[in-house]
């Protein structure tokens, strides 16, 4: 397959910008991560997400349903460990507690909805964000239309086959992966959670 | 019944051994649904369709199907199916040529509420005066609802594209329906050896969990989508979130392409694939082609063949690649639109090399000599 020339980074892109699977980025394997539409190592995705957690101005976890409801113990013990990265990492909480469309009367101070994510994205100043415990539609669809209205860095932890449309994403991330993730976060911030 | 057990899904389609059997492509896409591990299978009754329905509805009297009932017409069965995906069911229907055009609303449903259903469609006909004969027009207008869409050339890939769709369908980074196309009465009625895998082994089960969407429940948050339908707003954000709908759906497809290449295989089946004359087909009409280019090679002509079998999502870069030798491409088809021809002309840069005849619909069928005179015609050129 023809490697794709196309870059998955921070927008405003466009009126409408493409699915980045639809310009030839293909997810990643077992053991690798996409950043930016190029595939790598994960751990090499996984320096870089401490990098841009690290450097953000305003940092914000989204995290869904998946993660939010008890659906079962995986889905509890997963949404404790995403808890501690984001307090490791410095990082403030918005929920997507479903999918419902909200326009407008979406309060985005209190959360974030996958038919507008922009809406919270630009209200809260946010420039680098992570979505985690969200469907993958709803990933898709709403990292698509941050990329084509706002310049926030996303990152995607996904359980599932990962995500082309976020800037880094990783694939099979469960709740021992979040917390290896926090541990190199905790290591690069000087071992000190902010 | 017998006792069954689960297989990997890989080993049941390349390596498990395989019993022939003699069977129409109504009873081979029978013995799939068996082998498929189905939760449910609604149908409504239309020729060429009706024997396979009837035999599923058999399977399951014998316990190889939970539930199984005869919806009041195609477009109830295939709201229906949509319902038993919504909530996490595996499913089997199956349709021809009417019966398609009748549940047509639901197609683009079940790929945007990124369903993967697998539907069987033994294409007839269209028309007035009525026709039941073989006819593929339908894929034509399948080709643009967001479902994939195999297209089976004999009982044996029948068989083979039922099961292995299921599993491509399946896939968190695909999950859109996908619909086994078959020429009805040339596939559906006609006996010929298809190799099963055995009958006490299945696919696993479907693992709703790993959805991209979540399981639909109309009231309850957080899946309470149709409820709140974005539809019935009226601003530039609503829009937007119905274009990226529609776009993630596409990349969908997108995805299913390594799936693909890994259960079902070859996109595009070539032989002699540097001959001056090209020919490029689907389903039966590939099976005529086939046997017109090897009467033209004995007469010394220099004809190639190159078989699609994935239409959606349709191989343009091999498509391409394959365009660039031949001097002439036919594309024999069995509808009077040419929709493979039209494809093909839409994907390529030198589309004028392409020749959308011959042409057969309404019940005809398709003469190798038929083609053999597109072939002569072309080298006289």
């Amino acid at each position: 397959m023809a490697i794709s020339s196309y870059r998955v980074i921070p927008g405003p892109e466009s009126y409408l910008s493409p699915a980045a699977a639809s310009m030839g980025v293909v997810l990643p394997e077992k053991g690798e991560a996409l950043i930016e539409g190029k595939i790598v190592p994960e751990e090499e995705a996984i320096e870089k997400i401490t990098e841009k957690l690290i450097l953000a101005k305003n940092p914000f976890f989204f995290p869904g349903p998946l993660i939010l409801w008890a659906w079962n113990e995986k889905a509890i013990a997963k949404a404790k460990a995403v808890k501690e990265l984001a307090e490791a990492a410095g990082a403030k909480i918005i929920p997507m507690p479903d999918y419902r469309p909200k326009y407008p009367m979406i309060n985005p101070e209190e959360e974030i909805n996958p038919n507008h994510p922009n809406l919270t994205i630009w209200h809260n100043k946010i420039d680098t964000c992570v979505f985690v415990g969200v469907h993958c539609h709803y990933a898709n669809l709403a990292l698509k239309i941050i990329r084509g209205g706002t310049d926030c860095y996303t990152i995607a932890l996904c359980g599932q086959a990962g995500h082309e449309d976020a800037m880094i994403t990783l694939r099979d991330i469960h709740s021992e992966e979040v917390q290896k993730l926090t541990e190199v976060v905790k290591r690069a911030k000087g071992g000190t959670p902010q | 019944m017998m006792e069954r057990k689960v297989v990997d899904p890989e080993y049941m389609f390349k390596r498990a051994p395989r019993e022939k059997k003699f069977l129409i492509g109504n009873e081979a896409v029978a013995e799939a649904v068996k082998r498929a591990n189905v939760d449910i299978a609604i149908a409504y009754p239309i020729t060429p369709q009706s024997e396979a329905t009837h035999i599923v509805g058999d399977i399951y009297a014998e316990g190889y199907i939970k539930d199984y009932y005869r919806g009041e017409d195609e477009f109830n069965v295939m709201s229906a199916i949509a319902g038993a995906r919504m909530g996490g069911a595996r499913t089997f229907t199956a349709t021809s040529g009417p019966g398609t055009l009748r549940a047509f609303e639901m197609f683009p449903l079940w790929a945007g509420a990124r369903l993967p259903v697998v539907c069987a469609f033994m294409c007839r006909g269209v028309n007035s005066p009525l026709t039941i004969q073989p006819d593929n027009i339908e894929i034509g207008w399948l080709m643009d609802t967001g479902m994939l869409i195999f297209h089976a050339e004999n009982p044996q890939e029948f068989f083979d594209m039922t099961l292995q769709a299921y599993i491509v369908a399946e896939q968190p980074d695909v999950h859109i329906p996908i619909g086994v196309c078959v020429d009805g009465f040339f596939v559906t009625h006609t006996r010929e050896i298809v190799e099963v895998t055995p009958e006490d082994e299945m696919l696993p089960p479907y693992d709703p969990s790993t959805s991209p969407v979540p399981i639909m429940d109309m009231e309850v948050p957080p899946i309470r989508q149709m409820r709140d339908p974005f539809v019935m707003k009226s601003n530039y954000i609503s829009y937007n979130t119905h274009a990226s709908w529609q776009q993630e759906v596409r990349a969908a497809g997108e995805r299913a392409k390594k799936h693909i290449a890994r259960y079902v295989g070859k996109f595009i089946e070539v032989t002699n694939p540097d001959a001056e004359i090209l020919l490029i087909a689907s389903g039966t009409a590939a099976a005529q082609a086939r046997v017109a280019m090897e009467q033209a090679r004995e007469k010394g002509m220099d004809v190639g063949l190159a078989k699609i079998r994935v239409i959606r999502p349709f191989p343009e870069d091999e498509v391409r690649e394959l365009a660039e030798n031949p001097r002439i491409i036919i594309v024999p088809e069995h509808n009077i639109v040419g929709w493979l021809a039209r494809e093909i002309k839409s994907r390529i840069d030198n589309s004028g090399k392409v020749r959308g005849h011959p042409r057969v619909f309404g019940g005809m069928t398709m003469p190798p000599e038929f083609i053999m005179e597109e072939i002569v015609n072309g080298r006289a050129r």
